[in-house]
């Protein structure tokens, strides 16, 4: 890839030391890369990062080089693998931490503490060093060394309990959301604690609790935690047959499914959509308790689904968007994949690595004008960087053998 | 004082809704002065601050609990400043008011715009346009201001004046199919969603990393993140799974794609308990705690893959041990042993729970129209410039005399004019709906 055309990124004079795996560690880093951090990933010499034996992997044949979920998380980032227990080991990483900004970390709560690597000590090498701990649960309080899981952090932390229908049990969201979640409001956090570093020379540690960042999250914790204070009345799953208004929620079309957000207020405007038919026009449907009348709901279904189980799920869009509906189809990856709207936007990047060839990676998040978000490499292979970073550190070519065979690296 | 990190910024804010107003709170908590900019003669678009501006009783017992949860669910004189899906984002905000839509009222934000470091909004791109602002008429007020904008879809591209909320723009890109019920089709989809969670804070990441850069450089930008892509990195591993492989996900409901996961009820109405079994390890753990039931004994549970194959079986098993315990017991008993399990708290669980009281995750704040009450802190913890709420919940116009006066030297006799003119205000005007 062309690095010497890539225009000056933002962050691009942040160094991070990055002992983070799985989800949302990496996802933090992630960001900071992609934005032109400067982020060395530490792995562990046996396996590595434990993203890399998580699917997906082409052809369902797992390898350690060929995760999509490593893959994806580790964008612009150069990997060392170090054992961090030998003593060698050790050696390496504090001299790896006076030359940094950030280390972000996802260890068990105590671990770093065990490895000397605990905020004091680091600070005691480097005075302004900003530590970030991502862990399940935090660093304190008596869920501190539970075991996480992403429906947990959900279902605990975050608005699980109002997700799903009345008649089942709550449901999670899809894939790996809230870890994504958690990764991003630690990137927000670790920039806020580097402003403090450079503009007030204050050092610290910020500790991240995944299943607080579902606390504090705006659709629809925070909003019922608080509606909780004020009420007293707890939140509840919406029954099956709820009388929101019509039409609203999900409907299946000729391709697939689409929402509509069409009852009560926005009524006049479902009436558009489906080009003012004439038995719409009775004063009846605009009478107050017309949304909650279940014979009007038949009635109107009467037509309504003929409609649109007519028409594919882009054309109801359309007309909904000109009708000025609230509406979106329920895409699949592979349309997502295939709107040119977001291929010419720029959307999606194609990502070249040596052992996983050239595949369609998710792009940029937010545009910047001036400092663009970029892809200077991919995700380093295990060990990619060791004989690279070890002689940047004074190491000659016989000690990294020796490192080698000692396991260090 | 203690110093915050964002100490000296000041950011201009005319979100709305959730995504808008959740990145500015980001950067209200750490130090930022965010001046919300709102306007007695326009009612923002609902469920900003609530639905309509004077809902009767009848209406807010009628609607859910983010939009009609007011105190004692009973409107007060100024229910705006009581709606809880504003109240959530709106912590150590200022607010001020001007009619942007007059020519003087373009100028005082103008005004504002030369001393300020940052302008956030949300709105769709036709809104700004018709209001007459954008990047470059802000950039002649101040050369290094940095603009976010947070459209939908983009500020190009053919769905550039689509209108949605997180719920549609997840859909489109994905997410949608990809939650719900196993084995229920997807028109039984609700919506409690991430779209807004996502755009919020990375639309804070975009602002740190401009302002960082603008620190650098002294170059301001103009930054977009279009909510829609904003959220398709979060997809990850199903995103590249169609890259890889030509699939895409459907929903798995609540299952786990390797491990033995679901959400079982519980002693007591509408409880449940969320169990992840990762491992071989994990599930001796398990068993154990369960007794070694004849069960788990049999050949359809020997290992991992036949556990996985015989999903449903071992589901019903699960629920009917659950069902004789309290989901914090079944979490105590699951976690002792080293296995992931956790209630699925609703409101009250989360304000009660030992562990988030012992971290200080709720906060005490007054806020003139509705009180003192525990909100949710910041979502992270800093060891030496802590985050914590310094100001409840900002009432509309609350900043006013603060932001003409003091910012913008205006006379009294000005602000007394303006005032007159429908600028100046804390509440509504007269038909204003």
């Amino acid at each position: 890839m062309a690095e010497n055309h890539i225009p000056p990124q933002a962050l691009s004079d942040i160094r991070v030391l990055d002992f983070t795996h799985y989800i949302s560690g990496p996802y933090c880093t992630k960001l900071m890369a992609d934005y032109g951090a400067e982020v060395l990933k530490v792995e562990r010499p046996d396996g590595g990062d434990m993203a890399r034996r998580s699917g997906p992997f082409p052809g369902d044949n797992p390898h350690h080089e060929k995760s999509g979920l490593f893959l994806h998380l580790n964008t612009n980032k150069r990997g060392i693998t170090l054992n961090l227990k030998s003593a060698e080991g050790q050696k390496i990483v504090r001299q790896l931490v006076r030359e940094v900004d950030v280390v972000v970390e996802s260890f068990r709560p105590g671990v770093m503490a065990r490895l000397g690597l605990d905020y004091e000590s680091l600070r005691s090498m480097n005075s302004e060093i900003v530590m970030t701990s991502i862990s399940n649960f935090g660093q304190s309080g008596p869920y501190r060394d539970f075991k996480g899981s992403e429906i947990a952090f959900y279902g605990m932390g975050g608005e699980m309990f109002t997700t799903g229908v009345a008649e089942r049990e709550p449901l999670k969201m899809g894939g790996d959301v809230i870890q994504f979640q958690a990764g991003a409001t630690a990137a927000v956090a670790t920039m806020g604690a580097l402003f403090a570093a450079r503009l007030q020379n204050i050092g610290q540690q910020v500790d991240v609790s995944i299943m607080e960042t579902q606390v504090g999250s705006i659709d629809r914790r925070m909003p019922l935690l608080i509606a909780y204070q004020y009420t007293g009345e707890v939140s509840q799953r919406q029954s099956l047959n709820s009388a929101g208004g019509y039409p609203g929620g999900f409907y299946p079309c000729k391709d697939g499914y689409v929402e509509l957000t069409g009852g009560r207020v926005y009524f006049p405007r479902i009436v558009k959509m489906l080009g003012e038919p004439e038995f719409l026009k009775d004063p009846k449907w605009y009478q107050p308790g017309a949304q909650q009348d279940d014979d009007l709901k038949a009635e109107f279904e009467e037509f309504f689904y003929p409609w649109i189980l007519s028409r594919n799920k882009q054309e109801i869009w359309m007309a909904a968007q000109d009708a000025r509906v609230l509406s979106g189809p329920l895409n699949t990856i592979e349309d997502l994949q295939n709107d040119s709207n977001f291929i010419d936007r720029g959307a999606f990047a194609e990502i070249e690595h040596p052992q996983a060839g050239t595949l369609r990676y998710p792009g940029r998040p937010f545009i910047m004008e001036k400092s663009p978000w970029a892809i200077r490499h991919p995700a380093p292979m295990l060990g990619q960087h060791n004989r690279e970073v070890l002689i940047d550190l004074g190491h000659t070519d016989d000690e990294i053998v020796s490192l080698r065979q000692q396991g260090v690296i | 004082m203690q110093k915050l990190p964002l100490d000296g910024i000041r950011i201009l804010d005319i979100t709305v809704v959730w995504a808008g107003p959740y990145c500015t709170s980001f950067l209200a908590d750490l130090g930022a002065e965010v001046i919300r900019i709102e306007s007695i003669a326009k009612f923002p678009p609902p469920p900003t601050r609530g639905i309509v501006p004077r809902p009767s009783e009848e209406l807010i017992r009628s609607i859910g609990l983010t939009g009609g949860g007011l105190p004692g669910r009973v409107p007060g004189a100024r229910p705006w400043n009581q709606v809880p899906a504003f109240n959530a984002h709106a912590r150590n905000k200022r607010s001020m008011t001007v009619d942007l839509l007059k020519p003087e009222g373009l100028d005082i934000f103008k005004s504002l715009a030369k001393i300020s470091d940052v302008f956030v909004e949300n709105n769709p791109p036709a809104t700004m346009d018709k209001l007459g602002i954008s990047y470059d008429m802000l950039k002649e007020q101040n050369p290094e201001i940095i603009m976010l904008r947070m459209p939908a879809y983009g500020s190009t591209g053919r769905y550039k004046d689509f209108r949605g909320f997180g719920l549609h723009m997840e859909s489109v890109v994905g997410h949608g199919l990809q939650r719900g019920y196993r084995d229920m089709d997807p028109t039984t989809n609700t919506s409690v969603l991430m779209a807004d969670a996502a755009g919020g804070t990375q639309g804070a990441f975009a602002v740190l990393a401009a302002l960082h850069h603008r620190n650098r450089t002294g170059e301001g930008q103009l930054v977009e993140l279009p909510q829609a892509e904003n959220v398709i990195p979060f997809l990850g591993g199903s995103f590249m799974d169609y890259s890889m492989n030509g699939r895409s996900a459907s929903t798995i409901g609540n299952r786990h794609r390797d491990a033995l996961q679901g959400c079982y009820p519980c002693l007591g109405e509408d409880r449940w308990v969320v169990i992840t079994i990762a491992d071989d390890t994990e599930w001796r753990a398990f068993i154990e705690v369960l007794g070694y039931p004849d069960w788990a004994m049999s050949e359809d549970f020997t290992d991992h893959i036949s556990r996985y194959r015989n999903h449903d079986a071992l589901d019903n098993y699960i629920a009917e041990w659950t069902s004789q315990w309290d989901n914090r017991e079944v979490m105590q008993l699951l976690q002792a042993v080293g296995v992931a399990a956790g209630p699925v708290f609703d409101q009250k669980d989360a304000y009660d729970d030992p562990h988030l009281n012992s971290r200080g995750a709720f906060e005490e704040a007054y806020q003139e129209d509705t009180g003192t009450h525990m909100y949710p802190g910041a979502p992270y913890k800093m060891s030496e410039t802590p985050i914590s709420i310094r100001r409840g919940p900002v009432r509309m116009g609350e900043d006013n005399e603060y932001v003409y006066k003091t910012l913008l030297n205006i006379s009294d006799e000005e602000y007394a004019e303006l005032e007159r003119a429908g600028h100046i205000g804390m509440d509504f005007q007269e038909g204003v709906s």
